[in-house]
């Protein structure tokens, strides 16, 4: 799932500022279940900015509301009335939510209140962290299930780098080296052989770093248009 | 005005000790009004936010010894929302001074009194809640 953090509260308070009616938008989808924007931090964050705006003298009405998620239009559209309503839209979803929110509203201004962090599992509640950077062409079944490119602080393809000590990585010696990890399951699946065959470069022009990317099922969509971004 | 100031309490602690010190006739401030909760752990992070933006001066949430929750651990999640609220409520300028955790058995009346006088006393010295007293308020007030 997605994971995100809620921005700071003076951060969200600046970009309230001009504002006497918002409306805060959460995603009852991965916001959600990363505990920075489902229905309960939408209603703990309006309490916050209510008391806040009324300590300082300035109150404002914050309308909440949480759809199943914000990136499909079709849980979106629904909010036309209270959008309208609002002087501004806040969203509680990954920057991938308040886009789509713009999209679909763009006679109104649409805020984030996450840092949009990064794709991740969970390890415990309230623990999150990085597996997979959406290189685009996943090389997981050379690598015994563990992700080189997140996993290794450098994204070595052919690791490990030699700057492991104790099993921690040198970039950050709070983490794991990658590609022990890499080894080390490789080694319980008896297939450290495998590690011989070195991975080939990669292109990276399938991955995140350059033009926005797309995925188009003739199959499934509906209008003819030429796919675009 | 008199700071209203409110307790949530666990219903096999802090509530049957409030219980008690009624029963020892034991006086403690009458603004404390007290919310019966089955555990501590079941205290929404929601229910204290609300019950500032209701009015509420200070709150404090009062659950069993650690150690000694009837859920294994309802009082030590309690003790770390309260910790995280703490931080928001210093975030908004509400102040986390005004919220705390308290634990006691059962069999503490006395104790309930002593929180229930000693949460009184540090709000009282904090003043009301400045949701309740907008700065311009304030202002006028001292000038
Ligand atoms: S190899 Fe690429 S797609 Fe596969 S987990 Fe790693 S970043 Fe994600
Ligand atoms: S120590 Fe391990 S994880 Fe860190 S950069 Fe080197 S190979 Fe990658």
């Amino acid at each position: 799932m997605i994971i995100a953090e809620r921005k700071p509260l003076d951060a969200i308070l600046g970009m309230m500022t001009p504002y006497h009616k918002v409306l805060v938008v959460g995603c009852g989808t991965c916001a959600s279940v990363c505990l920075a924007g489902g229905a309960r931090e939408v209603a703990m964050l309006g309490s916050l900015v209510r008391m806040t705006r009324q300590t300082n003298d300035e109150p404002i009405e914050v309308a909440e509301a949480t759809v199943h998620r914000q990136c499909d239009k079709e849980f979106l559209l629904p909010l036309a009335a209270e959008v309208e309503a609002a002087d501004a839209v806040f969203s509680m979803g990954c920057g991938c939510g308040v886009q789509l929110l713009a999209e679909t509203f763009p006679q109104r201004r649409v805020f984030p209140l996450l840092d949009t962090k990064f794709m991740g599992v969970t390890l415990e509640p309230g623990w999150w962290a990085e597996r997979c950077r959406g290189c685009g062409e996943c090389v997981l079944d050379r690598t015994g299930g563990i992700c080189p490119i997140t996993r290794c602080s450098k994204g070595l393809l052919n690791g490990p780098c030699g700057g492991y000590r104790n099993g921690k990585c040198e970039v950050d010696p709070t983490v794991d080296c990658g590609w022990l990890l890499i080894f080390d399951r490789l080694k319980e699946l008896n297939e450290l052989e495998s590690l011989r065959a070195i991975l080939g470069p990669k292109d990276w022009s399938h991955g995140a770093f350059g033009q926005p990317r797309r995925v188009v099922r003739d199959d499934v969509r509906t209008s003819a248009e030429e796919g675009h971004v | 005005m008199p700071v209203e100031v409110v307790a949530f309490c666990c219903f096999y602690c802090a509530y049957a000790a409030a219980d008690l010190a009624g029963v020892m006739r034991l006086s403690y401030p009458p603004n404390v009004k007290v919310v019966l909760l089955p555990c501590t752990g079941g205290v929404d992070p929601l229910y204290i936010l609300r019950a500032f933006e209701a009015g509420a001066d200070g709150v404090f949430v009062a659950g069993c010894l650690e150690g000694q929750c009837h859920y294994q651990v309802g009082n030590l999640q309690a003790k770390s929302r309260v910790r995280y609220l703490k931080r928001l409520l210093d975030e908004a300028g509400i102040g986390g001074e005004r919220l705390e955790m308290f634990n006691l058995s059962s069999a503490q009346g006395p104790r309930f009194a002593e929180a229930a006088r000693e949460m009184t006393e540090r709000i009282t010295a904090l003043g009301p809640s400045p949701v309740k007293r907008p700065k311009a308020k304030t202002a006028e007030v001292a000038s």
